[in-house]
């Protein structure tokens, strides 16, 4: 089916809905606030819906890492200005432990599923998609709303949980049982964790209504003449992405279900020998607390790469253009990807070396592992080539495009030391791994979020960033991402546990106490580096500079064909056909020859 | 005050560098927008390279500051320890090298290939022997370290051996229970719902013969230097982890799936109060898993004494038994006879006297 035939399809909708106005493919038929803005149905709405909802998480999920890290770095002072926010749960200007735990638990379920899942691959697969492969819009523009939407009512679960009495669930974001089973054993297990369990299970069917929409669309609706071997590299990075999360997601809602059964109806899937202070022996026998780890990790693995991949897909877009030179070992690229999509199912028990999995199974998982290096030295040895001999300029995103690089190696060689069992028996669940995951993972990909954002800011928005406020923001942002994650590989080193409240009482982990203070008080500088980011972003929307040419960064790809501020359906007319790959930069002499030119006669031939 | 005062000064920063971002973009358009790209691009690549010179000086600054401060400044307490360091070791002398070398690589080409008007860029968008190269090169890389880890796993998760002292350690919300195998040097079963919270915390069956000399102690766990040591790990109510940072070793603590796991000792703690130097120096057992809200206070205490020590130390031990059922308990019973001799009857008597032969 085309792309014109779908579109069609979805005009009518639009227009039984508004029941009057005809259809044209230049769509300039009439808009409502509520259909433009609210229950939109246009690809490049929906992204910014979910980009802007994303912000207000990574707002919340940061403040709230802010507040625990004043807890760890002044763990003997009190500041009065917390009890006036969080009332009860910092009585005496102190934060409790109940909500230290909460903090940190909520912390990470936001940033890794309402950030950089849905705020990352649901931004980008959203906007890019249709407009890097000459689609007029999504497979289905209904459910990419609806995607949105379930995201958003997810959103206002999870919120409404931060106000009832019991407090948030704070069981920490992978939510094992027993302990999220058990109201009894804490009372963030109470109706906290109920509403954790709906928010997130909304989370997932947004997720697969999503992703079942990048992957039809990726497949059937590209323009004439992009063939899968000519797709930029942050399509075939969205592709898998969503792969991934369409294999995976079910699985992590299933182990989502044994748990509420286990909690609400009795069932013991998970439970089994418990006795609870307080309130004595329970009836469960027979459950395994282990089969939850399995079914989590089955998705929590290959979450990692759907997070990891889309930065991935536009730091190599990013880095290409701007240092005006063909991405090296594009196939090279597509394979190392399709590697990590199929390693990342293969994976997960990992993180269970020491939950006390078979020796032996945990050895298969050693070796799959540490397989996974070998697609990431390809990749980042093919950035670095990239840039070699190149014609870089220091765009903005650029500057986040090669952070992120720089992360990506410095997070991804960490992995070598826990991916190994002999080693991680020693380092698990220390600031080791905290410092490993939140390079690699977090800021990583915030970076790769970043460039995005930059580089594609003037598609989305017609204006520019300011740029010096860019600069500004990256500088901080990398040497403090560096200054309070690197030191944390030493705690880790002393064997520091994660998630304490308090490590005062602890002979062997006391010695950091000033170092702790530390990082606390840069945490915090990057923290407010971030809200001049968004001033910067929500100001230039109003006030930006304006774009004045359609290819501001003379980029090849489909996207900047499109006018400045493109309408419903992206392209005024025909889509432009495509004629060769996406890379073309400082071929034969000429800067760049975007997608759309026909390649002439006397071209070089590679 | 100083809080509303604290605001107005971080608002005022923000304004300022705003006007400053805002000011600069206007001087920007006036300036062309040509040139002033090409004067941030210099900036720019400029700090790359000072990025990269400042940030490998951090990276020694900050192994200066912390790194007497890690376990790896002294010895690993137990033998498995050794080979997790020396293993370790090598890990960090590859991934050290790597980081340094794209670390440098990355910011020097950032620098190097900055954007200027003489330079023809290279198009090269392929080339297959270097592609090979480094998949081949960190596959083999990788092999080595897979292989030495391997070797290590197995030895550390294979069966202990059969001298080796055997403790059961239980985790509950929020501390530690250790249960020695008595005299017969056996564990007696227990079962979940005869835990008693004041006479029988683990729910040992008291039917069970091999359970009634078993000694539970809530104080510290005492092991023997030198000596092989088992710990069969359990949970009472959730997942807690028996984190053992000194000697290198992990293992969770399942409710309803029994794990273990050992090591030898290499010294006492008062030994290691030497090695460490820390004359406050403990062993602590640290809970590595998320258990709840008194997570961070979940603290144990191993002390490694000699065997002699040890010796002396378990002959003070009574079993637990005893504390369930005070009335069986010889030593209480004999006091008990000896100060109501003169009034009682030849009954309770004959029944000490038949509790204590039978010790």
């Amino acid at each position: 089916m085309s792309t014109e035939a779908i579109l069609h399809a979805h005009s009518t909708i639009a227009v039984s809905h508004e029941a009057a106005h005809g259809e044209h493919h230049e769509h300039h038929h009439h808009e409502t606030f509520i259909s433009k803005y609210v229950f939109s149905m246009d690809h490049k709405m929906i992204a910014k819906q979910f980009l802007i909802t994303g912000m207000v998480w990574a707002v919340l999920g940061g403040l709230m890492s802010v507040l625990f890290r004043l807890q760890l770095g002044y763990p003997d002072s009190t500041f009065p200005i917390l009890e006036d926010i969080l009332g009860k749960w910092a009585k005496g200007g102190r934060i409790t432990p109940e909500a230290y735990y909460a903090l940190v638990t909520t912390h990470g379920t936001v940033l890794v599923f309402f950030v950089l899942t849905a705020g990352l691959s649901g931004t980008f697969a959203n906007f890019l998609i249709p407009l890097q492969i000459g689609a007029r819009d999504m497979a289905s523009p209904f459910m990419n709303m609806l995607s949105y939407w379930f995201f958003f009512t997810a959103s206002i679960v999870m919120l409404s949980s931060l106000f009832i009495e019991t407090g948030p669930f704070s069981g920490g974001w992978t939510a094992y049982p027993p302990l999220s089973a058990l109201g009894s054993a804490s009372p963030g297990s109470k109706t906290g964790m109920d509403l954790w369990l709906v928010s997130m299970a909304l989370f997932v069917v947004s997720s697969l209504l999503g992703g079942l929409n990048y992957i039809a669309t990726v497949l059937n609706m590209r323009t004439k003449g992009m063939s899968m071997t000519r797709l930029p590299l942050t399509i075939w990075a969205l592709f898998f992405t969503a792969v991934l999360g369409v294999l995976s997601f079910p699985v992590l809602f299933s182990g989502f279900i044994l748990l509420i059964f286990d909690r609400n109806f009795g069932t013991s899937f998970y439970l089994s020998d418990i006795y609870v202070n307080g309130v004595g022996a329970l009836p469960n026998e027979g459950g395994s607390a282990i089969l939850y780890q399995h079914l989590f990790w089955f998705l929590g693995h290959p979450e990692v790469y759907i997070i990891l991949l889309p930065a991935m897909g536009m730091v190599s877009e990013i880095l290409s253009v701007n240092a005006r030179k063909p991405i090296f070992g594009y196939m090279a690229m597509i394979g190392s990807m399709f590697a990590i999509a199929i390693l990342a199912f293969l994976v997960w028990a990992h993180h269970m070396f020491v939950t006390g999995l078979n020796p032996f199974l945990g050895s298969i998982f050693v070796l799959l592992t540490l397989l996974i290096a070998v697609p990431s030295a390809i990749k980042v040895f093919n950035w670095l080539t990239t840039l070699w001999r190149g014609n870089i300029r220091f765009s903005p995103a650029m500057l986040f495009a090669i952070g992120f690089v720089s992360l990506f190696i410095s997070g991804g060689l960490t992995g070598i030391w826990l991916g190994n069992s002999a080693l991680d028996i020693h380092l698990h669940d220390t600031y080791f791994v905290i410092a490993h995951f939140h390079i690699v993972m977090g800021v990583a990909s915030m970076f790769g979020m970043f460039a995005g954002i930059y580089h594609w800011y003037p598609k989305m928005y017609g204006r520019f960033m300011n740029n010096s406020l860019g600069y500004i923001h990256f500088w901080i942002t990398i040497a403090g991402a560096y200054l309070i994650f690197w030191p944390m590989h030493y705690e880790g080193l002393a064997g520091m546990p994660r998630r304490y409240y308090d490590y005062s009482i602890w002979e062997s982990f006391k010695q950091f106490a000033e170092l702790n203070r530390f990082i606390s008080t840069v945490a915090m500088i990057v923290f407010a580096t971030q809200l001049l980011f968004l001033l910067n972003f929500f100001y230039s929307i109003f006030k930006g500079r304006k774009v004045t040419t359609q290819n501001p960064w003379g980029s090849n790809s489909l996207e900047w064909t499109t006018p400045i501020n493109p309408g419903h359906g992206n392209w005024v007319g025909e889509i432009p056909e495509v004629h060769r790959w996406a890379y073309d930069y400082g071929k034969d002499g000429k800067e760049f020859i975007p997608q759309t030119v026909p390649v002439g006669a006397d071209e070089s031939h590679h | 005050m100083t809080l509303y005062l604290t605001i107005a000064v971080i608002v005022l920063v923000f304004v300022v560098i705003f006007q400053i971002a805002k000011a600069s973009e206007y001087v920007s358009v006036l300036k062309g927008e040509e040139t002033s790209r090409k004067q941030n691009n210099k900036i720019n690549g400029f700090l790359m390279v000072a990025f990269l010179v400042l940030g490998l000086i951090g990276v020694w600054y900050c192994n200066h500051l912390f790194f007497h401060k890690t376990l790896f400044a002294y010895d690993a307490a137990s033998v498995q320890g050794e080979k997790v360091d020396s293993m370790l070791w090598l890990t960090i002398y590859v991934t050290g090298s790597v980081f340094i070398a794209t670390q440098v690589l990355l910011f020097w080409f950032a620098y190097k290939y900055q954007e200027d008007d003489n330079r023809k860029v290279f198009y090269f968008p392929h080339n297959t022997n270097l592609e090979l190269l480094w998949t081949v090169v960190p596959a083999i890389v990788l092999t080595v370290l897979v292989v030495i880890g391997l070797r290590n796993w197995f030895s550390f998760t294979s069966e202990a051996p059969k001298e080796a002292q055997v403790v059961e350690i239980t985790g509950k919300q929020f501390g530690w229970v250790y249960r020695y195998p008595g005299k017969d040097g056996q564990l007696g079963k227990k079962y979940y719902k005869n835990i008693d919270a004041s006479t029988n915390e683990l729910g040992i069956v008291w039917d069970d013969k091999l359970g009634q000399d078993d000694i539970v102690s809530t104080q510290a766990l005492y092991v023997v230097k030198g000596k092989p040591v088992k710990l069969v790990i359990g949970s009472r109510d959730v997942i807690h982890d028996v984190g053992l940072t000194q000697f290198r070793m992990k293992m969770d603590a399942v409710p309803g799936i029994p794990t273990t796991m050992w090591f030898t000792p290499k010294y006492t703690t008062k030994e290691m109060k030497e090695v460490s130097g820390n004359p406050n120096f403990v062993y602590e057992i640290s809970c590595d898993q998320m258990c709840g809200n008194g997570h961070y206070s979940m603290r144990g205490i191993i002390e490694v004494v000699t065997q002699a020590e040890y010796d002396v130390w378990m002959a003070k031990q009574k079993p637990q038994y005893y504390t369930a059922f005070p009335d069986k308990d010889p030593s209480a019973l004999k006091a008990l006879a000896d100060s109501v001799k003169p009034e009682i009857t030849k009954v309770p008597i004959a029944i000490a006297q038949k509790a204590v032969a039978k010790i």
